[in-house]
C-alpha cells in the first residue's frame, strides 16, 4: 500500500475513544489509500459509528489522532469538512421535503448548486430525478439510501465516509448500492464505507474486521479469507440441527455452525488432511444414523475467518 | 412450486398457517395480491421479499392487525378475519426495532408480557427463573434491558415472545445487525423451538440466513414469486444461491 504515489487519503494512529468508563475505540490504527473503497465490517456496538463521527470531524477522539486528505480531523476541522462526503447511519435527510429540496439545501450549506455538481452526482441522481418532487420521507428504503448518497456527493468531497448505507434494505437494493460505490470509486473517488453484512466484504479493495472497539484484521477480503488456517468442511445432512449438535459433541470438533445451506465444521487438528477428516466426519454422522450425509472440504470465507478471531461472542462477558 | 399450486385443502389438515387468496388493497393499489401458501407445525418459514413487496402488509393480517380485503387466512386453526383475537393470544411476535422495553429491567419486562398475555403470577414467576437460567443472564435480571449487549437483548426478546407458548412465532429481522456468533445461536434457538413444534416465519435481508429455513417464499410487487425448499428453487431456477434468485425475481419484475 506504500508504493502509491499519493499520500495516503486516511492515516489513523492509536485512537481511542470512551464514553465515561466504556471503551467505544481501543488503539485503532490504518490507513486507507486514495482511491480505495475501504471496508469496516462487523457488529452493532463494534465501534464503527464513534470511528466514523471522528472521521468526520464531529467528534474528537479521547486520545491517538487521524488525518483525512492530510489535514487533523481535531486542528483542521473547519478546512477539512468540506473536502468530506458524510453519510451517517441514521437517515438524517428532512422526510418532510421533497428530494430535490433536500438536494438544493444540501447544495445550499456548501454555497454550491445542484447544476455545479451534476456531472458527480449524475449516475444516481438520475435514478432520483423521476421522484424529484416525492416526500424524502415516502421513499422506499433503498431510493433513501441513494438520496443520502447524492446528498453526500453534491459538494463535490475528495472522500465519502458512508456510515452502514445498505443496513436493514433490501438484497436488490444493497446490490445496487454497491454497484453505485464501484462506479464512483472507478471515477477516483476514496470511499470508507462500514457494514454488517459480511458478504459486501468482497466488494472492497480492503477491509478492516471490527468489534468491541477494536480491529481484528486489515487486509483485503481475499487475504482475510485465506487467513483461516484451518481445514474447513462442508456438511449436508437430513436433519441439519440434530446433526449440527451431535457434532457438537464428537471430540475432534473445534467448531460447528450453520453457513448458508451446509453446516461448517472446523476440525481441532491444525495439520490432518481436509479430505481424511470428511471421511471420518461422515463415517460418524453416517454411524449416528443421519440421512443423505455429504462432508467436502470448504473455502473459507470472510465470515469464516471473522468467527474463528472474533473469540467469544458479543455480549458472551455478560453470561 | 408456485403459491397457486399450493392445494387449497391445506386450510383444512391442521397447517399452522394456511392463507388462500389473501389480498389487501389500500386504495387503488394492492399491497398483497392472492397469496396462497401453507406453513406447517414445528417448521421454520423464510418469508422474503424485497422492501415493498407487501410483507410488512401480509403479516399484519396473519396476525389480525390488518383485516384482508379478500381471500382468507387461518393461523393456529383461527381464521384471520373473524376470530383476530383467538389469533393474538396464540402467536409470539418479535422484531427488530420493536420488542422489549429497554427503561424496564430484564424482569420486569417478562412480567410484563407475562400479564398482557394473561399468565398467573406463579407461571410467571416459574417461567422467568426458567428463562434466565437458560440464556445465563440471571446476574442481570434486574438490569435495565438497555445496558445488555445487543445480542443478548434479542436472545431475550426471542424467549419472551415464547412465553406464553404460542403456537406460532412471527420474526421480522430478528437478527439485524448482530455478530456472525450471535447470529447463528439465535438461529439455535429458532431450531429449538421449531423442534418442540412451535411454527416460525421469520423475514430477514441476511440471504444465508435463509437457506437456514425448512421452506422459503419470495413476495415479488404483491405476489408470490418462489416457494419451496431452498434446495429446490435453487434447483428448478438454476441458481447457486437463494441471493442470486432473490436478486433475479426483483429484477425481472422491475422491467
Amino acid at each position: 500500500m506504500t508504493t502509491a504515489a499519493q499520500p495516503p487519503a486516511v492515516v489513523a494512529d492509536s485512537l481511542e475513544k470512551r464514553f465515561g468508563g466504556t471503551p467505544a475505540l481501543v488503539g485503532v490504527s490504518f490507513s486507507v489509500d486514495a482511491g480505495e473503497l475501504f471496508g469496516f465490517v462487523g457488529p452493532d456496538g463494534g465501534g464503527k459509528t464513534t470511528l466514523f463521527r471522528i472521521l468526520a470531524t464531529l467528534m474528537l477522539p479521547s486520545a491517538g489522532s487521524a488525518r483525512v486528505l492530510g489535514r487533523d480531523v481535531v486542528r483542521d476541522l473547519w478546512s477539512l469538512r468540506p473536502r468530506i462526503g458524510y453519510m451517517p447511519g441514521r437517515f438524517s435527510l428532512y422526510p418532510d421535503l421533497s428530494v430535490l429540496e433536500n438536494l438544493q439545501f444540501f447544495a445550499s450549506v456548501f454555497g454550491t448548486t445542484i447544476a455545479a455538481a451534476r456531472a458527480q452526482i449524475a449516475p444516481i441522481y438520475s435514478q432520483l430525478e423521476p421522484f424529484n418532487e416525492r416526500r424524502a420521507g415516502a421513499l422506499s428504503g433503498g431510493m433513501k439510501q441513494k438520496l443520502a448518497l447524492c446528498c453526500a456527493l453534491v459538494h463535490r468531497p475528495e472522500i465519502l465516509l458512508l456510515d452502514e448505507p445498505t443496513t436493514g434494505v433490501d438484497a436488490v437494493s444493497r446490490r445496487e448500492f454497491w454497484d453505485l460505490l464501484g462506479d464512483l470509486k472507478r471515477s477516483g473517488m476514496t470511499i470508507v464505507v462500514s457494514t454488517p453484512y459480511m458478504d459486501e466484504a468482497t466488494r472492497c479493495d480492503r477491509v478492516a474486521l471490527m468489534q468491541r472497539g477494536q480491529l481484528l484484521a486489515t487486509d483485503t477480503p481475499q487475504r482475510i479469507a485465506a487467513s483461516f488456517d484451518r481445514p474447513l468442511l462442508a456438511v449436508h445432512a437430513a436433519d441439519r440441527y440434530r446433526a449440527l449438535l451431535a457434532l457438537r459433541e464428537w471430540p475432534r470438533t473445534q467448531a460447528v455452525y450453520p453457513f448458508g445451506e451446509s453446516l461448517h465444521y472446523v476440525d481441532a487438528r491444525a495439520d490432518a488432511a481436509a479430505d481424511a477428516i470428511a471421511t471420518e466426519v461422515a463415517a460418524f454422522l453416517t454411524a449416528r444414523g443421519f440421512a443423505g450425509v455429504q462432508v467436502a472440504p470448504a473455502t473459507p470465507t470472510v465470515e469464516d475467518a471473522f468467527i474463528a478471531r472474533m473469540g467469544a461472542p458479543e455480549g458472551a462477558h455478560a453470561a | 412450486m408456485t403459491g397457486d399450486a399450493m392445494s387449497a385443502d391445506a386450510a383444512t389438515a391442521g397447517a399452522a398457517i394456511a392463507a388462500h387468496e389473501l389480498t389487501r388493497r389500500f386504495g387503488g393499489f394492492t399491497a398483497v395480491d392472492r397469496i396462497t401458501f401453507d406453513v406447517r407445525a414445528g417448521e421454520v418459514f423464510g418469508f422474503l421479499g424485497a422492501n415493498g413487496a407487501g410483507k410488512t402488509t401480509a403479516i399484519r393480517m396473519l396476525t389480525g392487525l390488518l383485516a384482508p380485503s379478500s381471500g382468507r387466512a387461518t393461523v393456529a386453526g383461527y381464521d384471520i378475519a373473524r376470530e383476530a383475537e383467538q389469533i393474538k393470544r396464540r402467536i409470539g411476535y418479535m422484531s427488530q426495532r420493536f420488542s422489549l422495553y429497554e427503561d424496564l429491567t430484564v424482569r420486569e419486562n417478562i412480567r410484563l408480557y407475562g400479564g398482557i398475555y394473561g399468565l398467573g403470577d406463579r407461571e410467571i414467576r416459574d417461567r422467568t427463573a426458567r428463562m434466565l437460567d437458560r440464556l445465563g443472564l440471571e446476574h442481570a435480571a434486574d438490569g435495565f434491558v438497555r445496558a445488555i449487549p445487543l445480542g443478548w437483548r434479542q436472545k431475550l426478546a426471542f424467549s419472551v415472545a415464547l412465553l406464553h407458548e404460542p403456537r406460532v412465532v412471527f420474526l421480522d429481522e430478528p437478527t439485524s445487525g448482530v455478530d456472525p456468533i450471535t447470529r447463528r445461536q439465535f438461529w439455535e434457538l429458532i431450531y429449538e423451538a421449531a423442534a418442540a413444534g412451535t411454527t416460525v416465519l421469520v423475514t430477514t435481508h441476511y440471504m444465508d440466513e435463509a437457506e437456514y429455513c425448512d421452506r422459503i417464499s419470495i413476495m415479488v410487487a404483491g405476489r408470490i414469486a418462489a416457494l419451496g425448499t431452498p434446495a429446490e428453487l435453487k434447483r428448478s431456477f438454476t441458481v447457486p444461491s437463494i441471493d442470486d434468485l432473490f436478486v433475479r425475481l426483483a429484477r425481472e419484475t422491475a422491467k
